[in-house]
């Protein structure tokens, strides 16, 4: 039952996405300072509110493994962090290609791309000691300190760069400006494709927690056949 | 007042195993000194150029030196299995992490104080006009390091690539507190008293501290015990 609620989700955030593309692409008209190019800002911006909401899932779900020491919460924290990495790279990227061809450069040490950068490398960081504890108990409690840490480190620096001058584009969203700066058919859409990033991201932390268990299933295994023989 | 007793013989401790053996004191100032050195290469010594890129080349040189003597914080403790007896002794783990911070904060200070004058001499600087806020600045800024890095070693005392991931994973969390140290120790190195405009990087510093510290403070307990 499990399984088929995770690929019918899957289906169902894949038909929207094709949906999403046909909008994005024969629809919607061209901006009218960037051209064409600005369409990439739809797999600019959604992937990363995606990329923070798992984070901020992963931080919670090792609070609650903290306190209740049950084993789902590590499973989610680790699915949550490996897939917002993956989102969060498809954000960097992006930013890249679109930056590349706006600013004539591929990066630029301006403050959002800065904070972009660092939170990846921090979660980086915890996938990294994940894999170096051998011993799972103090695998989850520690991956569980440090998610919480990560979380807080990477508010801190959004906080922080946001005092910092930046070249990047400012909010365009209705509720960060408060102003109609957003041509409503274009923000319209970009909701649309946050609603598919995140049911993206939801089937794929579905996926890989069932990953993780199977794979804990096969450690103790041979944990117990090395006591056998 | 028994909790600062106790927080006292954990930093006393620490501090007098390492002054008796300088082992991590000794490679770690080797080491600044050694990057101190090579940033004659980086930038034309004698240019303009060097005292607005001081603190930038200071807080590097501290950033990595000071791990080599994070990594001894709880390292120290595994030979004869001391870290067990320590946990196993009537203290409060935020205790023995404030006993440790304060014990490396000490020990990355005396680097500082030893490398600010070599600076100022090699680099043909002078850096002492502002002193007393240069030294609260880097105070805070090592502060923010000795947290960090005694919580994170605690995390990853048990690992083999141990003296790999403590900078790994100490660097991009630190840089808020970096980036505000090497921008206040630039402006008062170069003489100038820190004005309204880079106000804000003094708050960063100490928000920075507050909340990690009390972060690590709360959690440390798990992390050693479990």
């Amino acid at each position: 039952m499990r399984d088929k609620l995770i690929y019918g989700a899957g289906i169902f955030a894949a038909l929207y996405f094709v949906r999403n593309l046909y909008v994005i692409l024969l629809q919607l008209p061209d901006e009218a300072m960037q051209g064409a190019v600005y369409r990439i800002f739809f797999f600019h911006l959604p992937p990363y509110f995606a990329a923070v909401a798992c984070f901020l899932g992963a931080a919670f779900a090792s609070g609650l493994y903290l306190k209740t020491k049950l084993w789902k919460y590590d499973v989610f924290a680790v699915s949550a962090t490996e897939v917002g990495l993956a989102l969060a790279s498809i954000n960097l990227v992006t930013g890249m290609i679109w930056g590349r061809q706006q600013w004539g450069i591929w990066w630029t040490w301006d403050a959002r791309l800065t904070s972009a950068l660092i939170t990846w490398l921090i979660y980086l960081g915890y996938l990294m000691l994940r894999e170096g504890i051998k011993d799972p108990s103090e695998r989850a409690k520690n991956s569980a300190v440090l998610s919480i840490f990560s979380f807080a480190a990477v508010y801190f620096t959004y906080k922080a760069n946001e005092w910092y001058r930046t070249q990047h584009p400012g909010p365009v969203l209705t509720i960060r400006t408060g102003k109609n700066t957003i041509d409503p058919a274009m923000q319209a859409m970009l909701f649309h494709n946050l609603i598919a990033f995140l049911l993206l991201a939801i089937v794929l932390v579905a996926v890989r927690m069932k990953l993780e268990d199977s794979q804990r299933a096969v450690e103790s295994l041979r944990r117990r056949a090395h006591a056998i023989a | 007042m028994n909790y600062l007793r106790q927080i006292g013989a954990v930093a006393g401790k620490d501090l007098r195993s390492e002054l008796r053996t300088k082992e991590a004191l000794n490679a770690s100032l080797s080491f600044a000194v050694v990057i101190l050195l090579l940033f004659s290469f980086v930038v034309d010594p004698d240019s303009e150029m060097l005292e607005q890129m001081s603190g930038g080349l200071l807080w590097m040189v501290f950033a990595f030196s000071g791990t080599l003597i994070l990594n001894r914080g709880f390292a120290r403790e595994l030979p004869n299995d001391c870290l067990d007896a320590l946990i196993a002794s009537p203290i409060p783990g935020s205790a023995l992490f404030l006993g440790k911070a304060i014990a490396n904060f000490t020990l990355i200070a005396i680097i500082q104080i030893i490398c600010f004058p070599v600076f100022g001499i090699l680099y043909n600087l002078t850096w002492t006009a502002q002193l007393p806020m240069l030294a609260a600045v880097s105070a805070l800024a090592t502060w923010s390091m000795a947290t960090l890095g005694t919580m994170f070693g605690a995390l990853t005392v048990n690992m083999q690539l141990r003296e790999l991931m403590l900078p790994m994973l100490i660097y991009p969390m630190l840089i808020p507190a970096l980036m505000a140290a090497m921008q206040l120790t630039t402006l008062l190195v170069s003489g100038q008293p820190i004005d309204a405009e880079h106000q804000i990087w003094l708050r960063v510093l100490i928000a920075f501290d507050i909340i990690f510290t009390s972060l690590a403070a709360m959690l440390v307990e798990t992390v050693l015990v479990g």
